[in-house]
């Protein structure tokens, strides 16, 4: 398929408005490797936003930083590094787990909305978006947002482009918020506790008042990948507390005590902490290089312990949890099951749950994304249409 | 005094079928869910953009989210304008009806319907007061954290319109950060749940979009909001300035040193005083400019935070470093800042202006405020969320001098403009409304304005939903 790598928006938009005109379909990417998302798309061409790179603008003293869509994340992130500052939503690295290769880029992270493990308290993506440049279906360079933290002038269309898989746009350039990156961390370990336990117990560390900014509950299937075999033998749930460095001692000591009704409690300093968020972030038990179906779910923090146990009773399914238990990692033994998966997230008061890694023929056979209610798919078809009148854009990829 | 913002023209068929449209929804809701006698319908005709007032067709107060189905479905038949209303204390005019409109209050919906500790979430009709959620689960450690000023009276679902902020959104976010899902009734009466208690949902983020749509997608009748653990205790400082420059080049300072507080007030002078003679808070009075600096966690950690900022402070000449010795002291330090607006409105009349603008313009921007509202004769007071770079300036006039009232307009006007200019928008926090529309072609370009009209026309394709705000009245035929 013939690539497209634009360097500029006028001419992302001229080559957009060749397409539209004859009803083209392109495949809209950044640096390609989150392509597992959602359906296949058939189009006559790659638009890639590759060729729109560099940092346009950052002053920490702002905490705000604007980014040609096309830039790696690598050098994003090491910008932030020298200013001390962060993406506080922790995006995940999807290359090793789902096989694939090249650079992510900045536009990518805020088209996919994707976020790591400090998402359940600081918020995603979309969260510390701030402004958005695209080029629309028609070829208009069109702007939304702004670069300042508090801006409600007109609908928000920064919200609707931060997790819209290129389909309603090409996003040329982002503007995110970037707060000061924490002095330090430490997590705490409560071992032996099974899921339901370890959901009661995360549920009683966030209501305390200690911000811990990282919940996962690793089971015995999976903790011994994490740190090199390093976590102490057995389940593992994990609390993280960041900030300055009196204060994050004071605070994993008082919650130290308080978890230790659950069990028994250990510590990880700095450097592993680090390492084992990095690890829980990119999914590092099911990176296994293998293309069983690995499925990412979003359900109530309290549900997803309830939907594992659920499935076990008529799959083979091997999971861990993020986000106090709301974002649950799937492996699948043989097939997808994804049409039980999801009647079960039903029944236990909604979420949703996305299909990143399978075979070709598990894929064919399953919606990437979760089916929408039949209103909510009617008025998301009618918005598409609002930005992309010809349906150019990644065709099929969200149905 | 002469209107300088035009509403539509109301339609004559819609008001000449004013009985017609009574008797109807009068089928439709119980006796006293419907006002429609002229004189009870005088408190619906503006709300705390008290200069422009219309009195609408009918007042509808529905009960439940089928009745409010049911005025939609009715309403978008006939295509009759519908303005939806919480506790009408928008700033923007946001609930400002018009003649040949039915007001849609959400004011008789206001149950909390669950409250869940373990997934920290709490859903409530539209109705509730933003106050109520937090006394709602304050007794077992939790909190709803955006709090507007005037968070006692407004609702969730007016939140939901205006995404509104408060002080403490520079660690917490605004509405649209703490929104987890609506119920949400569309033009036609089709009811829609988006989102829930998931973190995120599937597909386009609807709920993102409806969040600050100022009424004009849907009407939110139920909302789920994240609940937050409080902190151990929580401790605002006053750091008193000879002049605001100091005080602006504070905050970039703390900022910069990568601390970020709960909460940076900012109070000028003539802020000082009027919130000290209201809320006797124990402002100091001798200095140029105040500012208010929460910070949150334990007393040890609190001490850490204070010391770093004391230290930044002192190398901006800070003058007074005040911090309060009991939690009353607390309250009522707070108190004099919330209270801003309405201790301004007892010695002046006021316009509040809400641009935000980045942080490394600040002091520009307050130095051209204050020349700007010199020279149109007036006086501004500035009391604002430094943090985010948020400004509240308060420009005082008399409402009974038109020609003062103009002024103020025009000076309002000059200031978002500049707000603009320097890198900002329009409005960080109270929504366009009526008082932004017609400035919103110097923040976005006509394809910018374009687009989001498309959008919310997929929505709602006739226009029926609060229809004389936010996008200008001239040039709409794009959508």
């Amino acid at each position: 398929m013939n690539e497209f790598h634009p360097r500029t928006e006028e001419d992302a938009a001229s080559f957009i408005s060749d397409h539209a005109v004859r009803g083209a379909a392109l495949a809209v990417v950044g640096g390609n490797t989150r392509s597992g998302f959602g359906n296949g798309v058939a189009a006559e061409a790659v638009l890639s936003s590759r060729g729109l790179a560099g940092i346009v603008a950052y002053n920490p003293g702002e905490m705000v930083m604007t980014a040609r869509a096309g830039t790696p994340v690598a050098e994003i992130e090491a910008a932030l590094a020298e200013g001390g500052q962060m993406m506080t939503f922790e995006p995940m690295d999807h290359r090793a787990l789902m096989a694939t290769e090249g650079e992510p880029t900045i536009g990518g992270i805020f088209a996919a909305n994707i976020s790591g493990p400090r998402r359940f308290v600081s918020g995603a993506a979309r969260d510390s978006l701030l402004g958005v440049r695209f080029v629309n279906g028609r070829g208009e360079i069109v702007k939304a947002g702004g670069r300042v933290m508090k801006n409600v002038t007109g609908l928000d269309l920064v919200k609707l482009m931060a997790g819209s898989h290129g389909t309603l746009g090409l996003l040329t350039e982002v503007t995110f918020r970037v707060p000061p990156r924490p002095k330090t961390e430490e997590t705490i370990v409560v071992s032996g506790l099974n899921d339901a336990e370890a959901a009661s117990a995360m549920a009683a560390a966030m209501a305390l008042p200690f911000e811990v900014s990282g919940a996962a509950h690793l089971p015995l299937t999976v903790g011994w990948c994490f740190l090199d075999g390093k976590l102490p033998r057995g389940e593992a749930t994990v609390l993280r507390v960041e900030g300055l460095a009196g204060s994050v001692s004071v605070r994993a000591e008082k919650l130290t005590a308080a978890m230790s009704r659950f069990g028994s409690v250990t510590r990880l300093a700095e450097e592993d902490s680090r390492r084992l968020w990095l690890e829980i972030r990119d999914v590092k038990p099911y990176s296994d290089g293998t293309m069983r179906p690995v499925w990412r779910v979003s359900v109530a923090p309290g549900v997803g312990h309830q939907l594992v146990a659920a499935l076990r009773l008529e799959a083979g399914v091997d999971a861990y949890y993020d986000w106090q238990g709301g974002l649950v990692w799937m492996r699948m033994e043989a097939e997808p099951e994804g049409d039980l998966l999801r009647r079960y997230i039903q029944l236990l008061g909604g979420g949703h749950a996305t299909l990143l890694r399978a075979t070709p023929a598990h894929r064919a056979m399953t919606p990437g994304f979760q089916p929408l209610p039949e209103a909510v798919a009617l008025l998301s078809a009618r918005v598409k249409e609002k930005f992309d009148p010809a349906g150019i854009f990644n065709p099929g990829k969200m149905a | 005094m002469a209107e300088a913002i035009s509403f539509l023209e109301p339609r004559a068929d819609v008001l000449a079928r004013r009985s017609t449209i009574v008797a109807d929804l009068a089928d439709l809701l119980a006796p006293e869910c419907l006002i429609h006698e002229a004189r009870e319908l005088v408190p619906f005709e503006t709300d705390a953009f008290v200069s422009y007032r219309r009195v609408p067709l009918a007042v509808a107060l529905p009960r439940s989210t089928a009745e409010v189905a049911a005025v939609m479905k009715y309403c978008h038949r006939y295509g009759i304008p519908v303005v939806p209303r919480g506790a009408g204390t928008s700033l923007s005019g946001g609930a400002i009806p018009q003649e040949d409109a039915v007001v849609l209050g959400l004011s008789k919906m206001n149950r909390v319907l669950d409250i869940d500790y373990p997934n920290r979430t709490a859903t409530v009709q539209a109705g509730v007061t933003n106050l109520n959620v937090s006394e709602n689960v304050s007794a077992d450690g939790f909190f709803y954290a955006p709090d507007p000023s005037s968070q006692l009276a407004c609702t969730i679902g007016g939140n939901i319109g205006m995404n509104s902020g408060g002080a403490h959104c520079l660690k917490y976010g605004v509405t649209t950060n703490n929104l987890l899902g609506v119920k949400l009734v569309l033009t036609d009466g089709t009811i829609v749940d988006l989102g829930g208690k998931a973190l995120d949902a599937a597909g386009y983020d609807l709920l993102g979009l409806v969040c600050g749509s100022e009424g004009q997608l849907g009407i939110v009748t139920e909302a789920t909001v994240r609940l937050i653990a409080k902190p151990e205790g929580a401790r605002p400082v006053l750091f008193g300035f000879d002049t605001s420059e100091d005080a602006g080049a504070c905050v970039a300072d703390v900022i910069a040193a990568g601390i970020v507080p709960v909460a940076i007030e900012f109070m000028d002078k003539p802020a000082i005083e009027i919130c000290e003679a209201f809320a006797k808070a124990g402002y100091p009075l001798d200095v140029g400019a105040l500012l208010i600096v929460e910070v949150e966690g334990s007393e040890a950690e609190m001490d850490d935070m204070l010391a770093s900022i004391v230290t930044i402070a002192r190398t901006h000449g800070v003058k007074t470093v005040r911090e309060c010795q009991s939690a009353t002291e607390a309250a009522l330090i707070w108190k004099g800042r919330k209270s801003a607006f309405g201790a301004t409105g007892r010695i002046a009349d006021y316009i509040c202006m809400d641009g935000t603008v980045p942080l490394s313009q600040l002091s520009y921007v307050l130095k051209k405020t204050a020349e700007i509202v010199d020279g149109y004769g007036l006086r501004v007071a500035n009391v604002f969320h430094a943090g985010d770079g948020n400004m509240h300036p308060l420009i005082l006039f008399n409402a009974n001098d038109p020609e003062d009232a103009a002024k103020a307009e025009a000076a309002g006007n000059d200031i978002l403009r500049l707000c603009v200019d320097a890198g900002g928008c329009l409005t960080g926090e109270h929504g366009v409304g009526i008082e932004k529309r017609d400035l919103m072609r110097h923040q976005y370009a006509k394809v910018d304005l374009d687009q989001m009209m498309a959008v919310r026309s997929a929505f709602d394709p006739g226009w029926i939903l609060n229809p004389s705000k936010v996008f200008p009245l001239d040039g709409r035929s794009a959508a």
